[in-house]
């Protein structure tokens, strides 16, 4: 299971940044999305892949038994995922904003600040 | 009294809020801000006075025990840094009363601004990596706010470099994150430290490293991840360019100081060689832009690149001097930069452009802006007896000390090219006769030329009263470089 979740990452990876390499400003976005979304596979990956086995109380001893998932990568992927969703909230009206004002969704056209 | 820790990163999100809810009165914000910054000011000093005193404060969120629970943590490096964001965030609110106009204010200016210093602040103070990532969301995401703020055209160019590029810095710490969660389950910096001297896979540990590397370089603006940075920090009005300058690149120069002096230490003959590379190329290609440049803003912005650069260098040597030198830079870059964007935003007032070859006889008209000018410029480029002249030395002291023969002699080189820009400037803008072109000059409002003489007085302070400032930072090498003491004031003495 680990090895299919690093190869989909991988190709997340790789789709976000050849997204991002193009000339478009709305596929650009595109990259961003499927980047935060590769990132947190990654958490969620290297903390290990646990199955049928939720971090739930022992009601007797207190304790979790032996062999439950981890909880605190997942609080830690709910964290980023809220982030990432200001963000690019963000970058969307970003992008609108930038067609509006520069006239074009041309990431090539847009080097005014480069000289 | 631990409590203290949390007051930075509390005021300024108090008065975000409180900004935020008098959005329709400008006057009240404004008071709101200059009130609010006085006392992160006021706090941050008594933090730091009371770290000198303890040596370590910290604070254990929610009373959850490190590791398992987020730590704050003050030590020097972090309460010095708290500190001189105070004095950016005062000056800047100051120079902002009169400078920014007001359908800036309208959109939420000051509530920005805070939000951005909470950021700051808690990236300084946080001692847990995860936590460290959420502040610089934080920052990052004011900073889009400010950057964008006005809505001209060559800002949202900026912005899309400036916002691809931190997200992508981000997701890479934050997938760097994970698999160091993954490797020795713990994200806390002082469990870190502690775990991480057992790991045996050091070629996985060092991958890792990298990609803090990568990631925080990006943020800081080293080579060869700098190129957003001159393309979008000239393009906000200039108490948001001098507050970035001053501030964002040095949260991703701290955060190398912090994981490369406490956490991965382990390999240093690797690490730390890709950082001296890093260092002297960031040093060498940030001066040469600027070189090349004639517009202000754009030259500062290349010479905060080849600042970065001499940092990285310290850090590299990691030695006590080395180390010493870096973070008296830290300090004495911070103010120093921030007081040459706030003159430019002067001169712009007056001559109406940032173009060197349209300005000039600023000396004739202002000999007391030139001087003000002089002072941090001179100081940036590394004359004696101004602050920059120490932190110069003291970084090239240290490599002559550790024999970095090559990187001691680009630093050496690097400090001349930066006196030619700074040269260039006094030249072109104020030495020069005034073209004709330009007509009769305004009245400066009082509140722009404050800040730029309060920090102006600070360098001089800084410069010739040195030995305490050295010796601050030296405490701070020393503390840097010792972390088992670290580990110890977080993890409560437990392994």
């Amino acid at each position: 299971m680990s090895a299919l979740m690093a190869v989909a990452i991988g190709i997340l990876f790789a789709a976000s940044i050849y997204m991002m390499l193009r000339r478009s400003i709305v596929k650009l976005v595109m990259g961003l999305i499927l980047l935060s979304n590769a990132a947190n596979l990654v958490i969620f990956t290297s903390a290990g892949l646990t199955s049928g086995a939720p971090p739930l109380l022992d009601a007797a001893t207190k304790q979790p038994p032996a062999g439950v998932a981890d909880p605190l990568a997942q609080a830690l992927i709910l964290t980023a995922i809220v982030i990432a969703f200001g963000v690019l909230a963000f970058s969307v009206v970003l992008i609108h904003r930038a067609n509006e004002v520069v006239q074009t969704d041309d990431l090539d056209q847009m080097k005014e600040t480069d000289q | 009294m631990n409590n203290l820790v949390f007051l930075p990163i509390l005021i300024p999100l108090l008065a975000g809020a409180i900004t935020l809810a008098l959005w329709r009165s400008s006057k009240w914000q404004k008071r709101v801000s200059v009130f609010a910054t006085l006392l992160y000011l006021t706090a941050s000093a008594t933090l730091a006075w009371q770290v000198s005193q303890q040596g370590y404060i910290v604070l254990q969120v929610g009373g959850w025990q490190a590791p398992f629970g987020i730590s704050l943590v003050a030590d020097y490096l972090a309460s010095i840094m708290v500190v001189v964001t105070g004095i950016v965030a005062f000056t800047a609110v100051l120079y902002s009363l009169v400078t920014t106009p007001n359908t800036h204010i309208k959109f939420g200016y000051f509530p920005l601004l805070h939000i951005l210093l909470a950021g700051v602040s808690g990236a300084f103070l946080t001692g847990d990596l995860f936590n460290l990532f959420v502040w610089f969301e934080v920052m990052l995401l004011a900073s889009f706010g400010l950057l964008t703020l006005g809505g001209e055209r060559a800002q949202m160019e900026g912005a899309i470099k400036y916002v691809t590029i931190n997200l992508f810095s981000s997701a890479l710490f934050l997938s760097a994150i994970g698999i160091l969660y993954g490797t020795v389950g713990t994200l806390n910096m002082a469990d870190l430290a502690v775990k991480l001297q057992d790991v045996e896979q050091q070629g996985l540990l060092n991958a890792i490293a990298l990609m803090f590397m990568v990631s925080f370089s990006i943020k800081a603006g080293a080579f060869p991840f700098f190129f957003w940075l001159p393309a979008s920090y000239h393009t906000p009005i200039i108490a948001v360019s001098a507050v970035f300058a001053g501030l964002l690149t040095k949260v991703g120069v701290y955060a190398l100081y912090r994981v490369f002096g406490l956490i991965f230490i382990g390999d240093i003959n690797f690490t730390h060689q890709i950082l001296l590379w890093m260092g002297v190329f960031t040093m060498l290609s940030g001066v040469l832009g600027a070189a090349s440049q004639f517009e202000i803003r754009r030259i500062l912005s290349f010479h905060i690149i080849s600042q970065i650069g001499y940092m990285i260098l310290a850090l590299a040597i990691f030695t006590p001097l080395a180390i010493a030198g870096g973070v008296f830079y830290l300090f004495h870059h911070i103010i120093v930069k921030t007081n040459l964007f706030l003159i430019s935003g002067m001169t712009h007032l007056l001559q109406n452009t940032y173009q060197l070859k349209s300005m000039g006889g600023l000396y004739r008209e202002r000999p007391f802006l030139a001087a003000l000018f002089l002072i941090p410029a001179m100081s940036l480029a590394g004359l004696p007896p101004l602050s920059g002249f120490f932190a110069k030395y003291l970084v090239i002291e240290a490599g002559i000390v550790s024999q970095q023969w090559l990187a001691t002699g680009v630093a050496l080189f690097v400090g001349l090219l930066t006196l030619y820009s700074m040269i260039k400037i006094w030249a072109e803008a104020f030495w020069k006769a005034k073209p004709e072109t330009l007509s009769e000059t305004v009245k400066l409002p009082l509140w722009g030329v404050v800040p730029i003489a309060l920090m102006a007085i600070m360098t001089l302070i800084i410069g010739f009263a040195a030995e305490p400032f050295i010796l601050l930072s030296q405490a701070t090498a020393e503390q840097l470089l010792n972390p088992q003491s670290y580990i110890n004031a977080v993890l409560g003495g437990q392994p």
